[in-house]
Parts: structure tokens; C-alpha cells; sequence
């Protein structure tokens, strides 16, 4: 599956999935960021049983206090509805998946 | 029969992925073992004003990205795992990795370094609640707010002077009663109202209310302990080398670097350290992507003999 743009006006969908849900908090200017960037993109396409969505913390500075980002990149697994995990900071491809599989 | 490379390089910072370079215009089969993405801590950097090149400035992420597909173009390819162990003992070396094992006739150990922690209790769990170590990445969710920046080098400097310039407040917490850093920050940071140094203190603990809400500070002249309120606090005090995966391996010094002259030859034949993760004088980008160069040369010398 391809990755979706979370925004203000798409989130409650997204959190109230019946998959799985990988959020990815992120910015343009952010050198992490933009390592984990191709990372989050290979998990959505290879993982069709999670949701995969990316929130651009500049656009959306609303839902990154919601979450209380202070730390980007900022990955954060939900389950129907709530947080179960969460990780500040680019992670490798295993330690994602891990994350999602706990 | 497993693949056995002509080189394995570890790391995709400006020196393994100039090491990739020169290998592979050399016609060398070679690998860049890379564990997230390439750049390395040069990705963490916002402007890079001093490789050459680029008039304007360019971005760590971007040039790391030109540098992967400078070898690339020739060849080089990459490999996205972790090296976990690693086996020197015989002729053919041997890399462990969460993807099997990787063979290789020379080696190039290109890991990098990565930001030293203060190593208090409980720092770990703070990362993303308040303790951060890069102000580039972080420092815009503290506008208007308060920080403490700990460090007296050059990357504590600028990131005092960047902070300063979003944030209400900024200490800046230094072991010692002057700055280490390069004259070039001294001015605008004495001249930053809103920065206010405390000399010959280190932070002894956090204050916290599931995030940082303060630090504890002690006097490294007298052994007092008072205290501060901010919102965040940027640990700036130095690297640690990514050495730990080497044990048993070649020699490191006792911060952990890896010992090897300008030749980047280890003391083990056909295994090379490049850029931040050997023992020299001047941590750059541009001398780790001479380093990558340097270490290509004597590992072509080495493969002609072996």
C-alpha cells in the first residue's frame, strides 16, 4: 500500500483503523528524517497489513503537539486507536518492523 | 561458493562512500555496508560551508546522497544491514550480519562516530521528552521556550548561537570557565542577549515531570548543586566512535578509536579506518573523504601482493 498524508482532516480515519497504523512525524529540513523517509516508504508497500502514514509537523502543528513531537523523526504504532509504541529519532528497517510486530 | 568481494566498506558516511568511489573507478568489486542511509552524521548537519565544491553551501543529506550516487555511478553498490561482528583472522574476511555472512579480501571500516550521552540515569528514557543531541534537527520545537545547550566545542557553540536565535532562553553549561570552541563563535554568542553562559558547571541530574522540566547543576570549582528550569535540554559534549561491533578485532586506542596513521592502514594487513572512526587530528568532512581515497590506494597496493 502506498503511504498516506495524514492531516487534521484524515487523522480520525487513520486512527480508528482496523489495521495496524505506523505514523511517521517528519519535516523537509530534517537530515533524519529524510534517511528514514525511503525506510517508511519500502514498509507500506511490502507490509499491506499495516496503515502507513507520514505527518509533516510544519503543516500539521496542530497533531504534532497532539502527540507531543519534540523529537524528529518521530515513529509511533497505534493500535485501535491508541499508542503502543513509539520511537524518536531514524531507526533501521529491522527495528521498525519490530516496533510494529510487538 | 559465497561471494567473495574485492572490498567490503562499512559505513556510508564521506569517507566510505569515497572509498566506494575510487574502488570502484578502479574496477574493484566493492560493497558499502550501510545500516540506515547514507551521509552518515554529515546527514544530521543543516549547511556544510567547507567542502569545496559548493559556493552556496550545500546540505549534509544532499551531499551524502551526491556522494552514494558518485560511486554508484561507477558500480559501487550498497547493502542495507548492520554489521554485527567481525572475523579478521584469516586471509578472507568475514562481516556478520543480520542478512548472513559477507566475504571480502580487504576491508574498510568507515562506521563513524555518534553522539557521547552524559550518561545519567534515565537519559535514554528522556530522548524525545526533553534531552536531545541535535539542535538542528529538534531545536524548532523549543520557539520561544527555554534550553540549556552542555558543551564548550565547536558544535555546542553553534548550537548555542542557533538556539538562541528561536528560543527565549539559552544556557549554555560548560565544564570549563572558557569556550573550547573556535574564535568565529565567540563574538556572536557573547553578543546573543538571550544566552547566558554558566562557567565551570556540569549538569549532575534532570529534573522531570515525565519530560525535562529543569537540570540540576554542580559546580565543578566548588561541588554546589543548584538548579535551573527549561524546557529542553541539547547534550553537545563529543563523540564516541562506533568501534563495539570490532571487538577482537584490530586495535583501538583507549577512547575507542581505531588506531591507524595517515596511511589508514590498521595493524591488521588489508583492513583500512577511514574518517571519523580513526585516531587523528582533524575530524572533517573533507579529510574523511581523503581518507577513503588514501585507504583504496594501499588497498590496491595490497592486492596486487596477495
Amino acid at each position: 500500500m502506498s503511504v498516506i498524508s495524514v492531516n487534521n482532516s484524515n487523522f480520525d480515519s487513520v486512527k480508528n483503523s482496523e489495521k495496524t497504523v505506523l505514523l511517521d512525524f517528519y519535516a523537509d529540513w530534517c537530515g533524519p528524517c529524510r534517511m528514514v523517509s525511503p525506510i517508511v516508504d519500502e514498509i507500506a508497500s511490502e507490509n499491506p497489513q499495516y496503515l502507513v502514514g507520514k505527518i509533516n509537523v510544519d503543516d500539521e502543528p496542530e497533531l504534532a503537539q497532539a502527540f507531543g513531537v519534540a523529537t524528529i523523526p518521530m515513529l509511533v504504532v497505534m493500535k485501535n486507536g491508541k499508542i503502543v509504541n513509539q520511537s524518536a529519532g531514524a531507526r533501521p528497517k529491522p527495528q521498525i518492523l519490530a516496533m510494529l510486530e510487538e | 561458493m559465497k561471494h567473495i568481494y574485492d572490498m567490503l566498506i562499512i559505513g556510508g558516511g564521506p569517507a566510505g562512500y569515497t572509498a566506494a568511489l575510487y574502488a570502484a573507478r578502479a574496477g574493484l568489486d566493492v560493497a558499502v555496508i550501510e545500516r540506515l542511509s547514507a551521509g552518515g552524521q554529515m546527514a544530521l548537519t543543516g549547511d556544510i560551508d567547507n567542502y569545496p565544491g559548493f559556493e552556496e553551501g550545500i546540505d549534509g543529506f544532499t551531499l551524502g546522497m551526491k556522494m552514494q550516487q558518485s560511486a554508484e555511478r561507477f558500480g559501487a553498490k550498497t547493502e542495507y544491514t548492520e554489521v554485527e561482528s567481525v572475523d579478521f583472522s584469516e586471509k578472507i574476511k568475514k562481516l556478520e550480519t543480520p542478512n548472513g555472512t559477507y566475504l571480502a579480501k580487504t576491508v574498510v571500516i568507515a562506521s563513524g562516530a555518534n553522539p557521547r550521552e552524559l550518561g545519567i540515569e534515565g537519559e535514554n528514557l528522556l530522548i524525545g521528552r526533553g534531552v536531545h543531541y541535535c539542535a538542528h534537527c529538534d531545536g524548532r520545537f523549543y520557539k520561544d521556550k527555554t534550553v540549556a545547550v552542555i558543551g564548550g566545542g565547536n558544535s555546542a557553540a553553534a548550537d548555542a548561537l542557533y538556539l538562541s536565535r528561536l528560543a527565549k532562553k539559552v544556557y549554555l553549561i560548560h565544564r570549563r570557565d572558557t569556550l573550547r570552541a573556535e574564535k568565529i563563535y565567540h563574538e556572536p554568542l557573547m553578543k546573543a542577549e538571550n544566552v547566558e553562559f554558566l562557567w565551570n558547571s556540569t549538569v549532575s541530574d534532570f529534573i522531570t515531570d515525565l519530560k525535562v522540566t529543569g537540570a540540576k547543576i554542580k559546580s565543578t570549582a566548588t561541588g554546589k548543586e543548584t538548579e535551573i528550569s527549561c524546557d529542553g535540554i541539547f547534550v553537545s559534549i563529543g563523540r564516541k566512535p562506533a568501534t563495539e561491533f570490532l571487538k577482537n578485532s584490530v586495535s583501538l586506542d583507549s577512547n575507542g578509536y581505531i588506531v591507524a596513521d595517515e596511511s589508514t592502514k590498521t595493524n591488521i594487513s588489508g583492513v583500512y579506518a577511514v574518517g571519523d572512526v580513526r585516531t587523528k587530528a582533524l575530524r572533517q568532512v573533507v579529510t574523511a573523504a581523503a581518507d577513503g581515497a588514501v585507504a583504496v590506494h594501499y588497498a590496491e597496493e595490497y592486492l596486487a601482493e596477495n
